[in-house]
């Protein structure tokens, strides 16, 4: 392939849309190419600066409010007048609705979870895969966690990895639910491991409280702190996610 | 049989304009900071951005959960920018070139261009990107600023795939022609 069609992909390739196989074939030919290596510069650097003009127009905090205002609405009370007759209904057979419901909610929990986790694994994948794998580089902690102030709706604290076979290796904002999560990425050996943590009430309504199963031969470890559910998800040992866990944990 | 109130209670709260609030809020900066960059004016921006939120509170219903929120109130905004006077105005002047499908414009090797672009500051690319015709810019916005993938550009603008790539690609170089302009080449 010659140089013409290879800038010809370049949009795709920086804009993380090329599938993995030309990603690295392209990723290749940039290593060897001084021309295509100089284009790609030129529209990374066109890319950042339109990243950087983008946010140009701050909304009047009086508008802000009075948009607020306009759609927000009380909290629905437990009791609402258009469930009463339902729960007129449900008295006459409490017993077996009662019964069904507790069946069907267990069953709900169990296929909630495993869509979730199955597509928290997808995103793992397909981060792997990913030309740009993290948005931010840094194998230093205190370099990570601040990258996501302002770019989702919690904070957390990351662990210390000296001593430990662990190295960060970068994070990207990741989605579940439409709600924005932190997607860390961890390496142990020739390993990657990515660790998602969203608010609670974003993820399912499980009961299990802590998780720990195989999926499709990738190692998945889940618990609940402080209102923030955690995932941590990959191809190393079931002993290394698991003290990678622990690490974790202790970090509060 | 608390669960079973629970559920009810989940299910009430799931149809609850309160959900509609806990998405649509964080998103507030980004459209109105998108709505201004598309009515170039901040009475007009204000105008579209509630009657964004109105439109997109009354069809909160149709919104299917699990479906992209953004992609779909990015889309309320637009149309309802592309049927006020000003959008209508705007898809008026619209290039000829914009839907062709002539393939994508070879790349611009020479230093002196990039060098160019390394130096131009953020005011300059603003005012570039003001210049351009308004389906150039949201598209760039979309992508290099929300950092939309394509599928989601393609869901906000309702083009298919391909035009999104190749409309970003006519203005990514509409950029670039725009940026040397003012830099006085």
């Amino acid at each position: 392939m010659g140089c013409e069609e290879w800038t010809k992909k370049l949009d795709a390739y920086f804009d993380g849309e090329l599938p993995a196989d030309e990603a690295r074939a392209l990723d290749e030919h940039l290593r060897g190419c001084s021309n295509c290596a100089a284009e790609g510069l030129r529209r990374v650097q066109q890319k950042r600066a339109v990243a950087a003009a983008g946010m140009r127009f701050t909304a009047d905090p009086a508008f802000r409010v009075r948009i607020q205002k306009s759609i927000a609405a009380p909290r629905p009370m437990l009791w609402s007048r258009r469930w009463l007759p339902v729960f007129g209904a449900l008295t006459a057979t409490a017993a077996v609705l009662i019964a069904g419901a507790l069946f069907l909610n267990l069953q709900g929990d169990r296929r909630s979870e495993r869509q979730l986790v199955s597509e928290l694994v997808d995103q793992h994948v397909a981060t792997l895969a990913s030309a740009n794998p993290v948005d931010v580089v840094s194998t230093d902690r205190h370099t990570v966690k601040p990258w996501f102030a302002g770019k989702i709706p919690f904070t957390f604290n990351l662990p210390e990895l000296q001593d430990s076979p662990f190295a960060l290796v970068g994070g990207r904002v990741s989605y579940l639910g439409q709600s924005p999560g932190a997607e860390l990425i961890f390496r142990v050996r020739l390993h990657e491991i990515s660790v998602f943590i969203f608010q609670e009430r974003g993820t399912y309504d499980g009961r299990e409280n802590e998780l720990a199963r195989t999926v499709l031969s990738f190692e998945v470890r889940s618990w609940r702190h402080n209102g923030l559910h955690y995932f941590v998800i990959g191809d190393a040992s079931a002993q290394d996610l698991d003290k990678l866990s622990e690490l974790i944990k202790a970090a509060g | 049989m608390v669960r079973w109130f629970t559920l009810v209670w989940v299910l009430e709260e799931r149809s609850s304009p309160g959900s509609f609030e806990e998405l649509a809020m964080p998103l507030f900066d980004r459209l109105y900071n998108f709505a201004h960059w598309l009515t170039q004016d901040r009475q007009e921006a204000e105008d579209l951005v509630q009657e964004t939120y109105v439109k997109a509170l009354k069809g909160f219903s149709s919104f299917r959960p699990g479906t992209n929120f953004r992609a779909w109130i990015y889309q309320i905004l637009r149309n309802t920018f592309f049927t006020s006077r000003t959008g209508l105005k705007a898809a008026a002047t619209v290039p000829l070139d914009l839907e062709g499908d002539e393939p994508i414009l070879p790349a611009v090797k020479d230093t002196p261009e990039s060098i160019l672009l390394q130096r131009s500051d953020r005011q300059i690319v603003q005012e570039a990107l003001g210049r351009l015709a308004v389906p150039y810019r949201e598209v760039l916005l979309l992508s290099e600023f929300e950092e939309m993938s394509y599928q989601e550009i393609s869901a906000t603008l309702a083009i298919p795939m391909g035009t999104v790539m190749s409309r970003l690609s006519r203005a990514r170089r509409a950029l670039r022609d725009a940026v040397q302009q003012l830099q006085g080449k």
